[in-house]
């Protein structure tokens, strides 16, 4: 059979600049609706951006990824339509393709790194990566080959991205491998936390439903600290443990009238929204009550999240950043898009108070004015108040996106776990290791809140070292 | 051989009071008094918080007792031995202090008498002197009164309407006058709880209430159960669900608790309306 090389039989075009776009839902649809803001690349578009890599003898894109997929490799079967083999080559590295190519910060990754970057736009690698996984979908999944029995059992804690990876590496060296999901369904942040419009559930569920058939036990509703404990697992049989348990603990200001109806934690309101899927209510039975006038606390993509998710359900938002645009943590695209459907935000200001109606309804909120000081030693410069510059806004809901911690109650039920005072996270060394024999741990359970593809990447780490403990244990 | 999640047993209580033995043998292995459940009835459903009334590690299986209050808890009244519930996730929260306190007053009301009883037994069991009070509306909600009677040292009855027992909970305010306790243990209506702490709270007994803050996940992920105790924010299903009544802010659960009325009160009567129980779906 003969197919056509593109990358040989043509000579070699000039670099097109601009990336080719991809098309996305109008910021006045979308604004109305759940569904996924940007639509993907037809085959068209992806042949396209696939001819602007220049197939790198030494790809700087691949030092960028924290995975280190081989993105030329992948790239080079997109141009010879061999999509098969390119969703292969992606998943030898990263299990959750789907997932990745959607929601990675590939501006400050691989494409950051990419040489056409700089003469131009950097090659689309996400949105590549995401054709690829895409067509994997539409076209049925392959099962990859599993090594014999081991006889060896794991039990891994958390069913999100940290946990998904480490159970599918384990599954296939041929362990036994049982996850312990606390809520009733599987994927994490992924299914809890970001919206819908931008990780279609339907995705995360596929990539669960994967991982089960390549024999993993999935247990859900299963708290670890509650309905078993790691103590517990190891006596009963369990050869290790991998902790990726999240950050799923909720900060609050501490301003008083924080309690009032009407306020919020992000995790709550995602919760509702993505979770339980409150913005089909009544059709589905969790409420949500939201007001006309939304504030959103906070700078981070958790934030941008809560903000768009808010417009949605029909309200005006503002966002309240203590510091200013230049500071601002959340994705640069995610900025643009939540601006493009009306996010209205209000820089150097922090809450001060809340005051509720006579129904112990949030009504208003008094801020205060910030200002930047010095870089710190972590180079995010300092803020502080600006005494007498004291504000009132009126509002009617009010979504705390602050950050989050890792929840405690698995440290607090395993003795001999050592974590970090401040920060409450699990100690691990360069093998995701924890101080405890067997048990390792990875994701933002291990580096508080990160992203998915370092949880992603640890867990795939973990799996390594887990593997190697248990062939060398007797 | 049960299904997980399966209906084992349904017992109706009173009119609206049903009890359920569920099939989850990995609850039932760690369950104690004073702890509850995430319920999760099917793929639509709310995640609603139940406490355990018992549990019985050799058949692998816990029961709670749920009060029709809501479209969810009605629509749970509908489904039948055999049915599953999607979900069931516990068990959460912190178990009681059981231990031999010397003369123990429990007080429970309304559905909550079920759980209740689960302590009086383990406070009897611990080799306290127990006396206890079932607080209901009135006479036709009143249940398990002979199971309080055979656990306990003493029983009272008291009803809002006093068709049966004394009426309301005045006469506790008599018996602390004659009679000496250390220790009480309140379960119910926020209400009841509150008036049981402020009747203990000249006496300095210790009271210990279980608060019902509306809860989603039950773990500490969302904050919406926090709660006011001693001036300091908690949140009710990792830090309790017991608390010093003493130091309890219940106005501010209250107002809390009614944060979603609106919309539960919608839910309610769509679902009345329409007259469909989707719980049918997960039967097998
Ligand atoms: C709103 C939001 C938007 C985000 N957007 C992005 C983005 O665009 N790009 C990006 O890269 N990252 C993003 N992140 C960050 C990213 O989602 C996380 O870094 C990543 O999900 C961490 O993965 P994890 O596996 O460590 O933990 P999680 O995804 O948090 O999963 C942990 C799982 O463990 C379960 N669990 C917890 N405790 C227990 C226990 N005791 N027993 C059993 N199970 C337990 C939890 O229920 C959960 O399912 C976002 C985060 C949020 C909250
Ligand atoms: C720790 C705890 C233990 C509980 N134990 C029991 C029990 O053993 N038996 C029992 O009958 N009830 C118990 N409850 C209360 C029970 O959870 C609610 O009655 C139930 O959620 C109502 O759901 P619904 O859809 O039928 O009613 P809805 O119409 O939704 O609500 C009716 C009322 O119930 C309360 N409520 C609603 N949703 C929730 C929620 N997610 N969490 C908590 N409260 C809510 C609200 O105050 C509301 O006004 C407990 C609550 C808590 C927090
Ligand atoms: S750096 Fe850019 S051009 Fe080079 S291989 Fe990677 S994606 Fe292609
Ligand atoms: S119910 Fe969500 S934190 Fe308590």
């Amino acid at each position: 059979m003969e197919s056509v090389n593109v990358a040989e039989t043509k000579p070699k075009p000039k670099i097109k600049k601009e990336a080719v776009e991809m098309p996305k839902q109008e910021p006045k649809v979308r604004v109305k609706n759940f569904n996924e803001v940007a639509l993907g690349y037809t085959e068209e578009m992806a042949l396209e951006e696939a001819n602007r890599c220049l197939q790198c003898p030494k790809p700087q894109c691949v030092t960028g990824c924290p995975v280190e997929v081989p993105i030329p490799q992948f790239i080079k079967c997109i141009r010879e339509k061999k999509y098969a083999e390119g969703i292969a080559i992606i998943k030898t590295k990263n299990a959750l393709p789907a997932v990745c190519g959607r929601v990675c910060p590939q501006e400050e990754q691989c494409q950051a790194k990419c040489v056409v970057g700089k003469v131009g736009e950097p090659v689309s690698i996400g949105r590549l990566e995401r054709f690829l996984a895409d067509w994997e979908r539409e076209h049925g999944f392959q099962m990859p080959e599993k090594a014999p029995p081991t006889g060896k059992k794991v039990a891994i804690i958390g069913a999100g991205p940290a946990g998904l990876t480490a159970a599918a590496d384990l599954v296939k060296l041929g362990h036994e491998v049982t996850i312990y999901e606390a809520l009733h369904v599987g994927g994490g942040v992924l299914m809890y936390g970001i919206p819908e419009f931008r990780l279609p559930k339907v995705i995360v569920r596929n990539e669960i439903e994967y991982i089960k058939k390549l024999g993993v036990d999935l247990r859900l509703g299963h708290l670890v600290g509650r309905t078993v404990t790691i103590p517990e697992l190891m006596k009963s049989g369990t050869d290790a443990v991998f902790i990726g348990s999240g950050a799923g603990l909720p900060q609050f200001t501490g301003c008083p009238g924080e309690n009032l109806g009407g306020i919020y934690s992000a995790n709550e309101f995602l919760i509702r929204v993505n979770l339980m899927k409150a913005y089909a209510f009544p059709e589905y039975d969790t409420p949500i009550r939201i007001g006309k006038h939304v504030v959103v606390i906070g700078g981070g993509n958790v934030a941008m999240d809560c903000a768009r998710s808010a417009m949605r359900l029909g309200a005006d938002v503002c966002l309240v950043y203590r510091r200013s645009r230049d500071e601002l943590p959340a994705r640069k695209e995610e900025i643009e898009n939540a601006e493009e459907e009306g996010l209205v935000c209000k820089f150097l200001a922090a809450p001060v108070e809340f005051y509720g109606d006579e129904k112990g309804w949030v009504k208003a909120m008094k801020c205060i004015c910030m200002e930047l000081g010095e870089p710190d030693k972590s180079g995010r410069r300092s803020v502080k108040p600006i005494p007498g510059s004291e504000f009132v806004m009126e509002t009617d809901t009010v979504i705390i996106a602050i950050g989050q911690t890792p929840n405690p109650i698995i440290q607090r039920t395993t003795e001999g776990l050592v974590t970090d005072p401040r920060h409450g996270t699990i100690k691990v060394d360069e093998n995701c290791k924890t101080s405890l024999d067997g048990v390792y741990a990875g994701g933002d359970v291990a580096t508080g809140a990160a992203t998915v593809i370092s949880a992603m990447g640890m867990g795939k780490k973990a799996a390594k070292a887990i593997h190697e403990y248990l062939m060398n244990k007797k | 051989m049960y299904k997980m999640y399966e209906i084992v047993c349904k017992k109706r209580l009173a009119h609206k009071e049903t009890l359920f033995e569920i099939y989850a043998p990995q609850i039932a292995a760690k369950s104690q008094p004073g702890q509850f459940l995430i319920v999760v009835p099917h793929e639509r459903g709310e995640r609603i918080p139940l406490t355990i009334c018992g549990y019985d590690i050799k058949k692998g299986t816990v029961s709670f007792a749920f009060h029709e209050v809501g479209k969810t808890t009605k629509e749970m009244g509908l489904m039948e031995e055999g049915d599953c519930l999607l979900n069931v996730t516990g068990p959460l929260g912190n178990p009681s202090e059981i231990k031999k306190f010397g003369k123990v007053l429990c007080v429970g009301g309304s559905i909550m008498i079920a759980p209740l009883l689960l302590q009086v037994k383990a406070m009897k069991e611990a080799g306290n002197h127990v006396t206890t009070v079932l607080g209901c509306r009135s006479k036709e909600f009143l249940f398990m009164e002979d199971e309080a009677r055979a656990l306990s040292d003493k029983l009272y009855i008291a009803s809002d309407d006093g068709s049966i027992g004394y009426k309301g909970l005045d006469f506790l305010k008599e018996l602390l006058k004659i009679e000496k306790f250390d220790r009480c243990v309140a379960l119910g209506p926020v209400v009841m709880m509150r008036e049981v702490s402020e009747i203990t709270r000249p006496y300095g007994i210790p009271t210990i209430v279980t608060l019902t803050p509306i809860m989603i996940d039950g773990m500490g992920m969302c904050g919406v159960c926090r709660v006011t105790v001693g001036g300091k924010m908690l949140f009710g299903c990792v830090d309790g669900p017991e608390f010093d009544g003493h130091k309890v802010d219940f106005d501010g659960l209250i107002q809390r608790q009614r944060m979603m009325l609106p919309e539960e009160r919608l839910s309610s009567m769509l679902w009345e309306m329409h007259g469909e129980c989707k719980c049918g779906r997960n039967k097998a």
